[in-house]
């Protein structure tokens, strides 16, 4: 039933998004795309964090794994699309397992910290192998349109269809992941580690999953970003980008998969506007290259004061007052927290 | 919005002199050169040129590099304030990359998708631009000029719509190479280089002129790490006398500073887009306050050798250098006269002479043809490679010592080819003056 709601949902998304794309312009296009790949990485920043209760300041690192080995393959190997972006959340996966065997033992500021470090640390890899990994000028990522879509096809319509179709596939598989088993003890670790591990979870084996599935689905943002910019530079992956993530699944709504999207909308949208803005306004480069970050800050801080659970939440308050709300609040990342409105999920009856 | 009779009778007599000039070197005010100006290709409308490029205009490339672009388009003000390109007007929007090519591709993708531009032009920086040049080459859009010295650019069969501009960067490290083989026989050098396609042709240019047995050491630095304590210390460990450095300007600097704090001081050969001593010095004097030093730039810069492919800013009675001072105080009162608002001047001219000869409704493949139909000498001392099989520039510069924050040349043009083994030449023509008005002529 669920999966053939989520489904539904799904398809009707996709056939709209493919109506949009034809209609709009070839940039828009290329906007569409970003907005996909980020949609995708976000959504499983939003898993980890709203639902298991880990926070990962890195998963910028997991998008340069996916990112680069998407290059790798397009650059040695004939493989076909699909295969190589499922190589590169495979891949990413696998790193964010050796991670999270770690990270499981590791709690709050704690695993913040370690996650800050994989992502300071990892992308200059690519500066240390500069054989493989073509140093600080990167690798190139790029995609031809396929022959059957003709000569004339807008090879951006092309990526946005493709990044469209990974989003959406991504957006449902986690959908009913939450509605899982496993998302449900998710959630009860994330509420209580005791109470779940008395309930017979294996509190440090979910933990690791979800770092798994983040990690995959930042592997597969990565490398559908790759080629939506036909590029992996080590200069794409920076702090910045990982924050930038972070601040999208907050601003979305945390644990909310329709937060991702509107989480990676402002992450895309916002800074091209504001640098459109600055330059006809005349400001000098210095000037006008700080205004998005500003106006990024401002934002956040405006959202997180005004809706304390993201756009998806201030939505739902808005349009919804009785639907369950899905999106956790801030404070949902303190540990043991006291019972909240989210617990009508009923976490309890099914793990007892 | 009304134009007073006063400039419109500008316009009218500019045009005219332009059509005169037109009619005067052979286009004989055929019927086409008449022709109503059309919408003839994406960016080109009856009444201006929309050009685009990604520029350094933060981070660490920018020191210096971020007066190219307004140099370009002080250059393009005049043409316009002047009749314009037939009669267009040059509009040149240029972003900021922050020397970052994933941002490179992002603002290119804008340029291209969004405004649309008719080409890109000069977009500056080897690791930025090769970010972008596959996707210039498959949608067609002229890559013209690249602000780079890379080999990359030079490769009319993958490439056809990308030209180099700036001499390039192995030609330049032979030149370079046969200098020190000369002046510096026996010594030990050491070779410090951008970790990319850059410094790569350098040294490939200089390893085809130095023998190997004379380099000692070859470092290169990350232009994301700005710490370059451990190459100083490899090429002093080495005992390397000559250092020669494909850098960005703010890596010379890094280059001196540090050698100096580890009392190395080797004889500096500089690759030209590291060595220009007005933005050096200023670079040197920031770095060194920010480590609470205070030094003197241009002390610091003194004796630097290095190469130049524009006439010397030193040379007040060159025609082109009396156009671009006449230029800078007209349009860039705020910028330094250097030599970067010299290359920018000097790209703009080749740009206004390939769209000239592009014609009066260029297509796309109008402005390729034209620049593979070859260029007439402009403000550089040697000649242009362009042909439908070559696709770099500047094809020779002469050698030159840095003396009181100038370029004083020390021996003619030098020029040459970009084969392992095309001789070095020296150059016999004089470099034609500076139009008395300007501008190319058709």
């Amino acid at each position: 039933m669920t999966l053939l709601r989520h489904l539904a949902v799904a398809v009707g998304a996709g056939l709209i998004l493919l109506a949009l794309s034809v209609k709009v312009t070839p940039y828009r296009d290329y906007q569409i795309a970003e907005v996909a790949a980020y949609v995708v990485a976000v959504a499983g920043l939003t898993v980890l964090i709203g639902l298991s209760g880990q926070i990962s300041v890195g998963n910028g690192a997991f998008m340069a794994v996916g990112g680069y080995a998407g290059a790798l393959l397009l650059i040695h190997q004939s493989w076909p699309l699909a295969l190589v972006f499922a190589a590169s959340a495979v891949i990413a996966a696998a790193a964010g397992a050796i991670f999270g065997l770690a990270a499981a033992r590791l709690r709050g500021p704690y695993l913040a910290g370690a996650t800050l470090m994989l992502a300071v640390a990892l992308p200059s890899l690519a500066d240390q192998y500069t054989g493989v990994f073509g140093g600080d000028q990167g690798l190139s990522a790029s995609i031809t349109t396929p022959a059957f879509l003709g000569a004339t096809f807008p090879p951006t319509r092309w990526q946005a269809w493709l990044t469209c179709a990974a989003a959406l596939i991504t957006l449902v598989l986690l959908a009913n992941l939450r509605r899982s088993r496993v998302g449900r003890s998710w959630r009860a670790v994330r509420d209580d580690e005791v109470a779940a591990a008395l309930s017979g979870l294996n509190v440090a084996r979910l933990q690791i999953l979800a770092f798994v599935v983040s990690a995959a689905c930042a592997g597969l943002g990565g490398a559908l970003l790759a080629v939506v910019t036909g590029i992996v530079a080590p200069g794409a992956y920076t702090l910045t980008l990982s924050i930038g993530l972070l601040t999208a699944a907050v601003l979305g709504g945390l644990g909310s998969l329709p937060g991702a999207v509107w989480g990676s909308l402002v992450l895309v949208l916002v800074p091209t506007y504001l640098t459109n803005v600055t330059a006809s306004h005349g400001l000098s480069g210095a000037a006008s290259s700080s205004v998005p970050i500003a106006a990024y800050g401002v934002v956040l801080i405006v959202v997180m004061l005004v809706f304390p659970a993201g756009i998806q939440g201030a939505l739902r308050r808005i349009f919804g007052p009785a639907a369950p709300a899905a999106a956790v609040p801030l404070n949902a990342l303190r540990r043991r927290r006291p019972a909240s409105e989210h617990e009508e999920e009923g976490i309890h009856e099914k793990i007892t | 919005m009304r134009r007073s009779p006063k400039t419109r009778l500008g316009a009218v007599a500019a045009v005219a002199a332009v059509a005169l000039a037109a009619a005067a070197c052979g286009s004989s005010g055929s019927p086409s050169g008449s022709k109503a100006l059309t919408a003839s290709a994406p960016g080109i409308t009856p009444s201006q040129i929309l050009i685009g490029s990604h520029q350094p205009l933060t981070g660490v490339a920018a020191p210096g590099y971020d007066e190219i672009a307004p140099a370009s388009n002080a250059y393009f003000q005049y043409v316009n304030a002047h009749g314009g390109i037939y009669g267009r007007k040059i509009v040149y929007k240029y972003l900021n990359d922050q020397y970052d090519p994933t941002d490179t591709a992002s603002v290119v993708h804008q340029l291209v998708l969004q405004d649309n531009v008719y080409a890109i032009f000069n977009g500056l920086g080897t690791p930025t631009h090769l970010a972008v040049v596959k996707y210039l080459n498959s949608s067609k859009v002229p890559d013209v000029f690249v602000a780079s010295g890379c080999e990359c650019w030079n490769a009319p069969g993958t490439y056809p719509d990308t030209f180099g501009w700036q001499l390039d960067y192995i030609r330049e490290g032979k030149i370079l190479g046969s200098y020190i083989k000369q002046h510096f026989a026996g010594k030990k050098i050491g070779y410090f280089y951008q970790d990319d396609e850059f410094g790569m042709d350098g040294v490939k240019g200089l390893n085809y002129e130095l023998p190997k047995s004379q380099v000692v050491a070859s470092e290169s630095y990350n232009p994301a790490v700005t710490n370059v304590a451990p190459q100083v210390t490899a090429l002093k460990a080495a005992g390397a006398q000559v250092v020669v450095s494909f850098s960005v300007p703010a890596f010379t600097a890094l280059l001196k500073l540090t050698s100096l704090k580890l009392s190395f001081s080797p004889q500096l050969v500089v690759s030209d887009v590291g060595s220009d001593p007005i933005t050096l010095a200023g670079l040197l004097q920031s770095f060194a306050k920010q480590g609470g030093a205070t030094v003197s730039g241009n002390a610091l810069t003194q004796g630097i050798i290095t190469d130049g492919y524009l006439p010397s800013l030193g040379d007040t009675s060159n025609s082109w250098i009396q156009l671009f001072t006449k230029l800078h105080s007209k349009y860039l009162p705020k910028l330094p006269l250097d030599g970067n608002v010299a290359y920018g001047l000097a790209v703009g001219y080749t740009f206004v002479q390939a769209m000239l000869k592009a014609g009066r409704n260029p297509s796309r493949q109008d402005l390729i043809n034209a620049i593979n139909g070859g260029l007439p000498q402009g403000a550089a001392v040697a000649p242009y490679a362009y042909s439908s099989s070559d696709h770099n520039g500047i094809t020779g510069a002469y050698m030159a010592v840095v003396k009181n924050g100038v370029l004083v040349p020390t021996g003619p043009v030098q020029v040459t080819d970009d084969s392992p083994t095309g001789a070095i030449t020296t150059e016999t023509a004089a470099q034609p003056a500076a139009p008395a008005s300007g501008i190319p002529s058709p």
